[in-house]
């Protein structure tokens, strides 16, 4: 079995995850911990094996291209802790 | 008896010789959850008033003709079903102040049928773990022990039932989360196909696997409620159109000539006591008529390692959604266990890795679709021990990464290729912990299962036994 070196603050970064210096080092170690262990899937041969996504096999499903009554604007920003008249209100993205 | 104790089967026929009115029913409920709850958690979110109004409804609708199924009987239902106007946390402060503005399909569906709501039940957060030691809301106990663990995700919903807090309760599984717990609390826990019941609504977790089911006190109870539940549904396209046969007709039906499947592989590294039960089930099924038959399957060791790519994965990218913005707290909120898989599963669909992990477990997914449907060939439905174990003590669950996906070993293959399995209990180790056994089917056959299950619980009766708390 071969360690495998992970860098937690790049996938930290990706995965937008505030990790104090502590977690970094613990979720370092188990995250190698846990990769050992899958790693070991490697051992079967899946030459000519398609992938299976979807289990039931159901393909290309549609529906009837009808509207059906939405939520109301009200109700889908009840939870919302920073709304400005009647939107989302999101921290800038891009300098102006 | 206490009318908390009833099964769905006895409280309906109990409510329609108006023996007792639904308010009765649902008092007995909460008084139960009143008392006990403090001692085992089950509960998140316990809605008195609504449950008590609700009951009162059920009561005056009048019975002639129409037949509601689930018309005035109490109800418990995991908390990471979306209830319209009732807080759902899937047992994350993330989610703690989220008060959906609508029903998950199976709330709606149950509703529909007549149910009272009790409350929500306490689960791993975001359904990630088999202890519910992950809760943001405190650890749930084992009502046959509580210094054990009651198993998990769903262990709230198997405590709950197991404990007579509610007459029957609403879990969801991706790979164990039912029937898991539903074995260590000695309650039956059945997990449908995929996509026989809609994940609509539910707080997804590897939207691949994700099932919802009925976790319940009896087989019976367990079939009524999957014919409320299965079905297509518009909001959930992997849902399947194939129309869902009569679970209940054919329970009883002899099950002479059936053919059982066992795998030696499914009982290897399992704890001696629970092999020894197990293995007196699938005696006793012998002697009801079924044939009994030796099948080679895949190592289910294997399945550990495709279900925890999978798995993470699918997380990472349903997690995403998580930003504080819309709904919920922000991202730091997020408990240790949802950060590890996260990560995790970020990591293996990042660039460069995505062949080695993700595209190579649904190919191997693959392979396990192919053994089972191979192993079906020959055989009708699978039998195997549930967990490894028995119920584990408090705290077990620590500081251990890959915990789930090893109590989950024997249920996980299953899940990986979409088929149903129900979860009985077989027997007591000797510390009084309930050990359970799966029956496994081929897809959309649940009734086979079904009718395999209720022949050997009519004849081992052992839901005669309840915990003393």
């Amino acid at each position: 079995m071969f360690l495998m070196k992970i860098n937690v603050s790049h996938i930290a970064k990706l995965a937008n995850l505030p990790l104090s210096k502590k977690e970094k080092e613990k979720f370092e170690k188990q995250l190698e911990e846990t990769l050992s262990y899958i790693n070991q899937l490697s051992k079967i041969d899946t030459k000519d094996v398609e992938p299976t996504s979807q289990v039931t096999g159901l393909e290309n499903i549609t529906r009837e291209d009808e509207i059906i009554p939405p939520l109301s604007q009200e109700d889908v920003l009840k939870n919302s802790k920073s709304v400005h008249d009647g939107f989302f209100k999101v921290r800038a993205i891009l300098e102006a | 008896m206490d009318l908390n104790q009833l099964t769905i089967i006895q409280a309906k026929e109990g409510l329609k010789r108006k023996k007792f009115s639904a308010l009765e029913l649902t008092k007995a409920c909460l008084k139960r959850i009143k008392n006990i709850d403090p001692k085992i958690n089950a509960f998140v979110t316990v809605i008195e008033d609504i449950a008590l109004a609700n009951a009162k409804e059920a009561d005056g609708l009048p019975t002639n003709g129409q037949d509601l199924p689930l018309l005035g009987i109490p109800i418990s239902i995991k908390d990471n079903f979306c209830t319209q106007g009732i807080r759902t946390t899937a047992s994350s402060r993330v989610l703690g102040d989220f008060i959906p503005p609508y029903d998950a399909t199976v709330v709606r569906k149950l509703k529909d049928a007549g149910m009272v709501l009790l409350g929500k039940t306490n689960m791993d957060a975001w359904a990630h773990g088999s202890s519910t030691e992950t809760s943001d809301y405190g650890i749930t106990k084992n009502p046959w022990n509580t210094d054990f663990l009651p198993g998990g995700s769903s262990g709230g919903a198997a405590a709950s039932v197991a404990a007579d807090e509610t007459i029957a309760g609403i879990g969801s599984e991706t790979a164990g989360s039912i029937r898991q717990p539903a074995a260590w609390c000695g309650v039956v826990g059945l997990k449908p196909t995929y996509g026989r019941v809609s994940r609509y609504g539910v707080v997804a977790m590897a939207s691949s696997l994700d099932s919802p089911g009925p976790i319940t006190k009896t087989v019976e109870d367990s079939a009524l409620i999957l014919q409320v539940l299965a079905g297509k549904d518009y909001f959930d396209a992997t849902t399947s159109a194939k129309e869902a046969p009569n679970y209940l007709k054919n329970l009883n039906k002899p099950i002479n000539g059936i053919k059982i499947g066992v795998s030696d592989d499914y009982f290897e590294s399992v704890n001696i006591e629970v092999k020894e039960k197990v293995m007196d089930a699938i005696k006793m099924l012998e002697k009801l008529g079924a044939k009994i038959k030796n099948v080679k399957l895949f190592s289910p060791k294997y399945a550990i390692a495709v279900y925890t790519i999978l798995q993470r994965s699918e997380v990472s990218s349903n997690l995403a959604r998580y930003d504080g913005i819309r709904y919920g707290n922000d991202r730091s909120y997020f408990g240790d266990e949802a950060k590890r898989r996260i990560m995790l599963g970020t990591y293996a669909l990042s660039a460069g890795y995505y062949d080695q992990y993700y595209n190579k477990a649904q190919k191997v997914r693959t392979l396990i679709v192919r053994d089972f449907e191979k192993a079906f060939k020959d055989v009708d439905v699978i039998v195997a021990p549930t967990s490894p174990s028995t119920a584990l003590p408090v705290g077990s669950s620590k500081n251990n990464p890959m915990f789930g996906e090893i109590t989950d070993v024997l249920v996980e293959p299953s899940s990986i290729a979409g088929l149903p399995g129900i979860n009985i209990p077989c027997g007591f180790s000797k510390e009084g912990l309930p050990v359970g056994m799966q029956i496994i089917s081929p897809q959309f056959r649940e009734e086979l299962m079904l009718n395999v299950a209720y022949k050997y619980e009519q004849r081992a009766e052992w839901y005669r036994i309840k915990p003393k708390l």
